[in-house]
């Protein structure tokens, strides 16, 4: 049991951090745009897909720093030429074209790469276990994973709380159309948050994808759990995404771990009731129902506190 | 058949002729249901129909949320899923009891359904509108869908749930086997369906819908509150969407998981928005264009989901009031009598759109059929996949397509803007 927790505690600080990586940058671009941006999980399964390739070509370590900036310039480039386009027909357009964004990217990687997942492995000189816990080796990998995570939000907290280019990316935040008033140029800052933002989830895509499956349908699994992310943490604010994100990623860690069912704690039910929707409840495990358990706390957010838990605003 | 504001001329116009109008189109779409299978009675051409008829109430029903009330909503397939699976069950319910039941009235059984649902997750769904609600429903429709693979026995599993449509009670001697019959059974609940929510945006309620699309906030000034319309506008869309659900488990007589799911949530936002949702006949045209194009891209080209994405994405850029709103633009133009002065124009533009759009297409087969080295047919020239001459073609007919078409798509604008400067002096245009 003891085994569990650590490892389980491990593996969901991990995937919470990971969560972190793109539900920042989704709600820094929320938060000046109004847009809720789609394509962001899209960004994330470019980065891993361009990871994957640049790893064949000349290795993993310059494809750690390439595939991130190329993701960044698409992101830019969607910005510039699809977004700021789409502006002056309101945020249902916006919101639109990212979703279909969304679908055509997917359709892209999986005609370029296959529908089937890709032999993207961890590079060879983090292949070993870093330590072992009880009889578990931990394998190096994760804590590079982990370490790659930290070092970027310390460097984001630190380029928003320190720099000038943070100060006004805080004041968009609260006051966007102020920041304009002021006499920066929105434009330009609005394509540098955008491809920050999706060059961050490229980057969760690199390090992500050895570890996870590298597949066309990993943005279409990720999308969801991250709009959960921020809309449980609160629209707009990133502490909310940062705690929502660690909540998240321990409670899918968790849940996938624990294989407890009503059946095992109560016993079985009488054999002769017959296969209804009682025993299918019954019988189910929290492992099974893992998938869900977010979107069961989004429903549940909404209902009891709309703003999510650090949010201000309602919509 | 506008919910858009005409200008009070052209508006005053229409009264004149508008009953006569009015139900002549009703009249004569219900001609045209009767009369197509027998013009084009293939069995492909039969089967496509079904689907095409389906797809109607559904981007009709998904409208009513979208297009009337504002409601952007990612997860509709939940009620048109419900539908179906609840559809399917009373009719195994009502083969195994013989009750006397027939057919024709197990798509009400299914808008039910899909309305009870609504009933019961609406009231807190509703509660805010614009990216709250997109999200939510994003959420409950991802919940609803990963819970159907959980209760087997009620959802099936992978699987799904069969049924058999002729085992229930005959109606006038129809056993419903034959695909013509259930064709019939579809034109005849289309129809039904696009009456009632027609009327349904001239009621009261529609129009209040339309306010609080608009202006929730002066709404409330004037004494309604804007989460009960939105709350019976969901409902309403559920109600027609399960009709939708029940009329797809009579066709294929089975319902499974992947009627709830993502994909078919997106399908009809594709197809409402690409038709155009300011307009009511909008999700008509995109429910019978996506539909056509889903069946018939499938046998061309094996990315065909990309082809929709590309439209999407370029109707929501260039054109977001769909088809039915580039339609509508024209007619004031075609009032005044000045179209034909913008026709020489778009014929000019459109060789290089096309050539554009060509280039496009050619990139994309490249791509698709790189690695299995397939020949592209298109236009009757076989291009090679794997030939610089072919990524050539595609490069110039892509960048130089792109150039001039812009150049071209300028000179429209402007003979636009001086065939609208004429219709606005006539009093066509507001």
């Amino acid at each position: 049991m003891a085994e569990l927790i650590v490892i389980s505690t491990l593996n969901g600080v991990l995937f919470g951090m990971l969560l972190f990586l793109l539900s920042s940058g989704l709600t820094v671009i929320f938060s000046m745009m109004g847009v809720l941006n789609f394509a962001h999980a899209s960004f994330y399964m470019l980065g891993a897909f361009f990871g994957f390739q640049l790893t064949r070509w000349i290795g993993f370590w310059p494809a750690l720093v390439i595939a991130p900036l190329l993701v960044g310039v698409v992101g830019m480039g969607v910005e510039r030429y699809g977004l700021r386009n789409t502006h002056k027909h309101g945020h249902v357009a916006e919101l639109l074209l990212t979703f279909g964004l969304a679908f055509a990217i997917e359709e892209i990687v999986s005609m370029i790469w296959g529908k089937s997942p890709v032999d993207y492995r961890v590079p060879a000189a983090l292949d070993f276990p870093a330590f072992t816990v009880f009889s578990t080796n931990y394998p190096a990998y994760k804590i590079f994973m982990l370490v790659v995570s930290v070092v970027i939000f310390i460097a984001l907290l630190v380029t928003l709380k320190r720099t000038r280019v943070g100060l006004i990316v805080q004041a968009a935040l609260t006051h966007p159309s102020m920041v304009g008033h002021l006499g920066h140029n929105v434009g330009r800052v609005f394509m540098l948050v955008f491809g920050v933002g999706s060059g961050l989830a490229g980057l969760a895509g690199v390090i992500a994808g050895p570890s996870l499956v590298t597949q066309s349908d990993m943005a279409a699994l990720l999308g969801p759990i991250l709009f959960v992310v921020i809309v449980f943490g609160g629209l707009g604010s990133l502490p909310g995404a940062f705690i929502a994100s660690l909540l998240i990623g321990l409670i899918q860690t968790f849940a996938v771990a624990l294989n407890g069912s009503l059946a095992s704690v109560f016993g079985p039910l009488d054999p002769s009731l017959g296969p209804s929707p009682l025993t299918d409840i019954w019988n189910v495990t929290i492992a099974q129902i893992a998938p869900i358990l977010p979107y069961l706390l989004l429903v549940l957010v909404l209902i009891f506190r709309p703003m999510g838990l650090l949010g201000t605003r309602e919509s | 058949m506008t919910n858009a504001p005409t200008p009070t001329l052209a508006a005053a116009k229409q009264e004149s002729g508008g009953a006569l109008g009015f139900y002549g189109v009703w009249v004569l779409a219900a001609v045209a249901l009767v009369v197509l299978p027998l013009i084009f009675s293939s069995g492909g051409s039969l089967t496509s129909f079904c689907l095409i008829g389906i797809a109607i109430i559904f981007a009709l029903s998904y409208n009513i949320l979208l297009g009337q009330t504002g409601l952007l909503s990612f997860g509709h397939a939940v009620q048109y899923g419900l539908g179906g699976f609840l559809a399917v069950h009373v009719m195994n319910a009502v083969a195994n009891h013989n009750w006397p039941i027939p057919l024709p009235v197990i798509p009400l059984i299914g808008g039910i359904g899909g309305m009870a649902f609504a009933l019961l997750v609406g009231w807190v769904m509703t509660k805010r509108a614009g990216t709250v609600f997109a999200m939510i429903s994003l959420g409950i429709g991802e919940l609803v869908a990963s819970s159907s693979l959980i209760l087997r026995s009620v959802f099936g599993g992978e699987s799904g749930i069969t049924t058999d449509r002729t085992s229930l009670m005959p109606m006038f001697g129809w056993t419903f086997g034959p695909q013509i019959q259930v064709y019939y059974l579809i034109a005849f609940w289309v129809l039904i369906s696009a009456i009632a929510m027609y009327a349904l945006t001239r009621t009261p309620l529609g129009r209040i819908c339309n306010a609080v699309r608009d202006n929730p906030e002066r709404v409330e000034f004037i004494g309604y509150d804007p989460h009960v319309v939105r709350y019976l506008a969901y409902m309403f869309a559920g109600f027609f969407a399960g009709i939708a659900g029940g009329l797809t488990a009579i066709n294929f007589e089975i319902a499974n998981s992947a009627y709830l799911g993502a994909t078919q949530s997106g399908l009809v936002l594709f197809s409402a928005f690409i038709g155009g949702t300011a307009y009511f006949f909008g999700p008509i045209l995109g429910a019978i264009l996506v539909t056509y194009l889903q069946l018939g891209l499938t046998s061309v080209t094996s990315v065909w989901q990309l082809y929709f994405g590309v439209i999407f994405i370029g109707i929501v850029m260039f054109a977001p009031g769909g088809i039915a709103g580039i339609l509508m633009k024209h007619r004031p133009l075609i009032r005044a009598g000045t179209l034909g002065t913008v026709i020489p124009s778009y014929l000019v533009a459109a060789i290089p759109t096309l050539a554009f759009a060509l280039g496009i297409i050619l990139t994309i087969e490249t791509v698709a059929r790189f690695s299995g080295g397939d020949v592209i047919n298109l236009l009757g020239i076989p291009f090679v996949a794997t030939a610089p001459t072919t990524w050539a073609a595609a490069a110039v007919l892509v960048v130089g397509g792109f150039l001039v078409a812009r150049i071209t798509w300028r000179r429209v604008a402007e003979a636009w803007d001086r065939a609208a400067t004429v219709a606005r002096d006539r009093g066509y245009l507001a």
